[in-house]
């Protein structure tokens, strides 16, 4: 073995412009492979991101579209259905009719477990001005309404219900959840509030909870356990996935091409070593024969060559993932938006990357296979007889 | 003394388009320690005898005998792992591999059987390297040397692991008449102090009278077999 190594290292090293020719041949390939795979999954995570990552990923209703009576038990069943479930929040959603000043518009009024929601709507870090809503009668609005209506902090509003029932509240705060509708929309209150406002009584519209990061595609998979868990006919359990249908299949058709982007490259790497190496065993027959009359073995013979496409597969992926790392951090710091954000941030999936470069490095070998066998098959006689 | 090598009714038939016989029932044994010359014009089927003797080509019909083992039911396992232990070969082209020096040529032999160099090996490799006097040249890429040194360092690397028999075809084929004479006193030199036993062929008859025995093929049978 180690003769083998030897002896593929020296023909590597006496064939220098076409080792560096495959290897930088492998290295475009590895790297645009990096590249588009990084490129396609920082897209489609800052997809997932905007559009989930701040709503509930999993959220349980009342099939009926009433309420939910025993929230804090169904939400307990919930998270203890499957370890990935985490940030359990309650939600009471009623749509109102909202008065400030001498204007009106129509408003839902999410009665939010504030300090459980934080996991799924970040609302902390996304208050602008203000602060969250503590007592029964404030709210938080978006920044788009104090743009409308210009509004101020402590400034009160009207609230109507379907019911017509009328409350007061007081705007202790605005936010910007970064989509216009949901900042014209929303008005944001405690759990508490909504249920007095709407004199709902200790009952819910919905359970709503996050999956871990990693989780976020299994979501229907974890929304079906927990369906299981709960055992419950007049309760829906609905996942992110079923509601972004059209999302999805933007994904899936993305993730697609990537991997046809993927496998053709894979290929092309393949069809490069190997008629490379088999170039390799035509220009090396003479060492190979001499070497075969002196006792190498077949078996040995075919190790050169495995051994050389395993070479030049490690170097040329090495190189690849360096270059393709490369160019993503190169596409993130300079194609920027009109606001000077990259387009797509720089991703780096290090298992993604490990599976591309253990795919290269298996393709290397196995393309070598061929030229390996042709060695193993060369007759140490044709070369003495013909010389 | 006991035979090295031994072919008992060898024949050789190449069929290809057409059915071509080059050995003729070839008896043929050759005593450990004899320094054996064949010659024979072209085409007369000694470079296919000693390929046969070598193992590197197989005989039609017939058995060989290498070091008292019939090589028949070989597997090319077997005939690699024989080659390398108990046949040294000398071309009429040296073969070096232009990828290594001189020296590391020498140990490829040792190499393959054993895959590590000992220090032992190292100082046989520079005892044989100073025997056919290319001390000065060993660490010289086997392309940067002249023919001469170059078919010197395919002796010392067929002596490498102190083979029982060194099958030489025409190894002054490709040298000037000066070389050619030392590349044979050479041989003969290894021959008796090492005991190796030879067989050489050559065209040249006042180098083949130098052997202990001359064996001509005419036509794929042996002709003249003259011991001395």
């Amino acid at each position: 073995m180690r003769l083998c190594m030897h002896i593929a290292l020296r023909f590597l090293k006496s064939g220098r412009g076409q080792t560096f020719l495959i290897i930088l041949g492998i290295a475009i390939g590895v790297s645009v492979q990096i590249f588009i795979g990084s490129l396609i999954q920082g897209l489609q995570k800052d997809l997932v991101d905007k559009t989930i990552g701040n709503s509930s990923q999993i959220t349980v209703y009342s099939r009926d579209g009433g309420l939910i009576g025993d929230y804090r038990k169904t939400g307990e069943t919930a998270e203890a259905s499957d370890a990935d479930v985490r940030s359990v929040s309650f939600a009471l959603d009623n749509t109102s009719f909202m008065e400030y000043g001498g204007d009106s518009q129509s408003l839902l009024i999410r009665g939010l477990s504030l300090e459980r929601a934080e996991g799924i709507y970040h609302l902390g870090s996304r208050m602008k001005e203000g602060s969250l809503p503590a007592g029964d009668d404030e709210i938080i609005l978006g920044t788009d309404l104090k743009k409308e209506y210009g509004m101020n902090l402590g400034d009160k509003v009207k609230i109507t219900t379907t019911g017509r029932k009328t409350a007061y509240c007081k705007v202790t705060g605005f936010f910007d959840l970064d989509v216009s509708s949901l900042n014209t929309g929303w008005g944001i209150t405690t759990l508490r509030a909504a249920q007095k406002i709407f004199g709902t009584g200790d009952k819910v519209t919905s359970v709503e909870m996050h999956v871990k990061n990693d989780s976020v595609f299994q979501a229907d998979t974890i929304a079906g356990k927990i369906k299981k868990a709960l055992d419950r006919s007049d309760l829906k359990v609905v996942s992110w996935k079923s509601q972004n249908r059209s999302l999805l299949s933007g994904l899936q058709g993305q993730s697609i091409s990537s991997y046809m982007i993927q496998i053709f490259v894979i290929i092309s790497v393949i069809l490069g070593i190997a008629s490379v190496l088999a170039i390799t065993v035509i220009q090396k027959s003479r060492q190979i024969g001499i070497l075969k009359a002196m006792g190498l073995r077949n078996s040995s013979a075919r190790g050169i060559f495995l051994l050389e496409g395993l070479i030049l597969g490690a170097l040329g992926t090495a190189a690849g993932i360096c270059l393709g790392l490369g160019f993503s951090f190169a596409f993130s710091a300079f194609v920027l938006d009109s606001e000077g954000n990259p387009v797509i941030a720089f991703y780096i999936n290090v298992p993604f990357i490990l599976i591309s470069g253990a795919a290269a490095v298996t393709a290397s070998v196995l393309a070598a296979l061929f030229p390996a066998l042709r060695s193993s098959r060369l007759d140490p006689i044709d070369i003495i007889r013909n010389n | 003394m006991s035979s090295i090598t031994e072919l008992r009714k060898v024949n050789k038939i190449y069929e290809n388009e057409i059915k071509n016989q080059v050995l003729y029932d070839v008896d043929l044994s050759l005593e450990a320690g004899s320094f054996n010359s064949i010659i024979g014009q072209s085409g007369s089927g000694k470079s296919t005898l000693l390929n046969i003797m070598g193992t590197l080509d197989r005989a039609t019909s017939g058995d060989v005998l290498i070091d008292g083992r019939n090589i028949k039911k070989m597997s090319p396992v077997m005939l690699a792992d024989l080659r390398n232990d108990t046949i040294g070969f000398v071309f009429q082209f040296h073969y070096l591999m232009p990828e290594f020096t001189a020296m590391e040529n020498v140990l490829i032999p040792y190499r393959i059987k054993h895959g590590n160099i000992t220090e032992e090996i190292s100082r046989r490799a520079d005892m044989l390297m100073r025997r056919v006097g290319l001390e000065e040249v060993k660490n010289n890429m086997s392309t940067k040397m002249s023919g001469g040194q170059q078919q010197r360092t395919a002796i010392a690397r067929a002596l490498i692991n102190d083979p029982k028999i060194i099958l030489a075809d025409e190894p002054t084929g490709n040298l000037d008449s000066d070389s050619a004479e030392k590349i044979y006193s050479l041989l003969k030199e290894i021959n008796q102090e090492y005991g190796t036993t030879f067989a050489v062929i050559t065209h040249d008859r006042r180098i083949a009278e130098k052997a202990d025995r001359i064996i001509e093929i005419k036509d794929g049978r042996i002709n003249v077999d003259i011991v001395r």
